[in-house]
């Protein structure tokens, strides 16, 4: 259908070809390029890209990891701090308690002892007063018995002997006792 | 004719067949005998020479280009990349997946570069005719896709792919009187051909448009003259258009014929039915 020239293919000087059929070197260059090709692409080409795919691939990979990795850290870093954290506040609180506790016994401690020192800054002065009361009353008796009987000497107008009067301050003054224990 | 309007003596020059089969100028011998004519064995004429500049202008690219490859592609590497990914993603991981698609990527890819290639040269200047508008290479082509899909299928299924493909399951018997004739013409027989033929044709008929246009606009402008000239602005716009309607044929048919290859593997290792 096809073996007559479109327009005027005898112009060319060939013997016209139906272009369906192949020519033998039509097909054997095809086959050879052909060939030639598949062996570049299969051999060189695409193993090379191949290559390239796979180091990508991990390149990419590698770094997916490396940032899980990153983040691992991170997480844990922030996990320690809380951690450190919690503890130190604990610490604090723990040392907070401790100075309270500390302070409330010091305080007690302070006041026990300031307590015990009153009294017995107390007990001293009562003791004290004791006995400067017994000194008192008992130069008080002595004095008084004396200035008594100088008194009587005077009033009676004669001395008496030591002895007589001696017994009688005794008396006077058992009496005084007696008034003061009865009254 | 209409140049024998013109009062120059140069005539149309219209587009024939002649031009796929140009002269021999290379290897005139050895010589075969061959549908009735002695011809050359191995005879390198303008279209072998064609072919054979576009196989080396893919060899060249891929090789240099797949040379130093970065992790962090540079702009060229990015270009080859995005050439060879689109194959190996758009057209085979796609239908065959990665595990069956890695077997057969080295074909589907030598077949769309090689069909590319050797189509773009049909708009290259000074080339200005496809390799593949010759029988030649689509021819082999079909024939390697033919190959493949009977191997990927005898190998997937030992014994069962080609009852599997002509006696279809699920077919009461009777029907395989009508069924098996049809199934074995259209696997068997009109794969190879329809993709022989619609490489082929697209390319033959795509080249005779384009010397077509541009023999009549070269016609209309120096030959006719004066009033034909606007004859010639048109033509040339044709021209142009049809220019760049050609790349798209290129890269199309070239995306068709591979991906047609890869249907027909995949039609092969599925067919369980």
């Amino acid at each position: 259908m096809l073996t007559t020239p479109l327009f005027l293919a005898e112009e060319a000087g060939e013997t016209t070809q139906n272009p369906l059929l192949p020519a033998p070197y039509d097909i054997i260059w095809s086959s050879v390029i052909f060939v030639v090709l598949l062996l570049v692409f299969w051999k060189v080409v695409l193993p090379r890209v191949q290559a390239l795919l796979d180091e990508r691939a991990a390149a990419i990979e590698g770094g997916i990891k490396k940032a899980e990795e990153a983040q691992a850290e991170a997480a844990a870093a922030l996990e320690s701090y809380n951690t450190q954290l919690a503890e130190a506040r604990a610490e604090a609180a723990r040392i907070k308690d401790q100075a309270r506790a500390d302070a409330a016994r010091i305080e007690a401690d302070l006041k026990a002892r300031a307590n015990e020192e009153a009294e017995r800054i107390t007990a001293q002065a009562h003791q004290r007063i004791e006995a400067e009361r017994q000194a008192a009353f008992s130069s008080l008796k002595t004095e008084v018995g004396s200035l008594a009987l100088d008194l009587s000497e005077k009033v009676v107008g004669e001395s008496m002997d030591d002895a007589r009067s001696a017994a009688i301050v005794e008396r006077f003054l058992a009496d005084l006792e007696r008034e003061g224990a009865n009254r | 004719m209409l140049a024998s309007a013109a009062n120059e003596p140069e005539p149309f020059h219209p587009p024939s067949i002649a031009e796929f089969f140009p002269q021999v100028f290379l290897f005139m011998e050895p010589t075969v005998s061959w549908l009735g004519s002695e011809e050359p064995i191995f005879g390198i004429n303008r279209i072998m020479l064609i072919r054979i500049l576009a196989a080396l202008a893919i060899i060249l690219i891929f090789v240099l280009g797949t040379r130093k490859m970065k992790l962090i592609p540079t702009r060229g590497q990015s270009i080859i990349e995005l050439g060879l990914g689109f194959v190996r993603d758009g057209i085979v991981y796609d239908l065959l997946g990665e595990k069956d698609g890695r077997r057969f990527l080295p074909i589907i890819t030598t077949i769309f570069f090689m069909v590319l290639a050797m189509n773009i040269t049909g708009i290259i200047p000074f080339l200005n005719i496809a390799g593949t508008s010759v029988i030649g290479v689509p021819l082999v082509l079909a024939i390697v896709s033919y190959i493949a899909f009977i191997y990927a299928g005898v190998k997937k299924h030992p014994g069962a792919f080609f009852k599997n493909s002509l006696f279809p399951s699920g077919v009461p018997w009777p029907l395989y009187i009508i069924v098996t004739p049809i199934e074995f013409v259209s696997t068997f027989v009109l794969r190879p051909v329809t993709l022989t033929l619609r490489l082929m044709m697209n390319l033959f008929v795509g080249h005779l448009l384009l010397v077509l246009f541009f023999a009549a606009t070269h016609f209309f402008f120096f030959s006719a003259g004066g009033f034909f000239t606007l004859f010639g602005v048109g033509t040339l716009a044709f021209g142009f258009a049809f220019t760049v309607f050609e790349i798209l044929v290129a890269v199309l048919q070239a995306y068709v014929f591979a991906i047609l290859t890869t249907v027909y593997i995949q039609l092969a290792l599925a067919e369980e039915h």
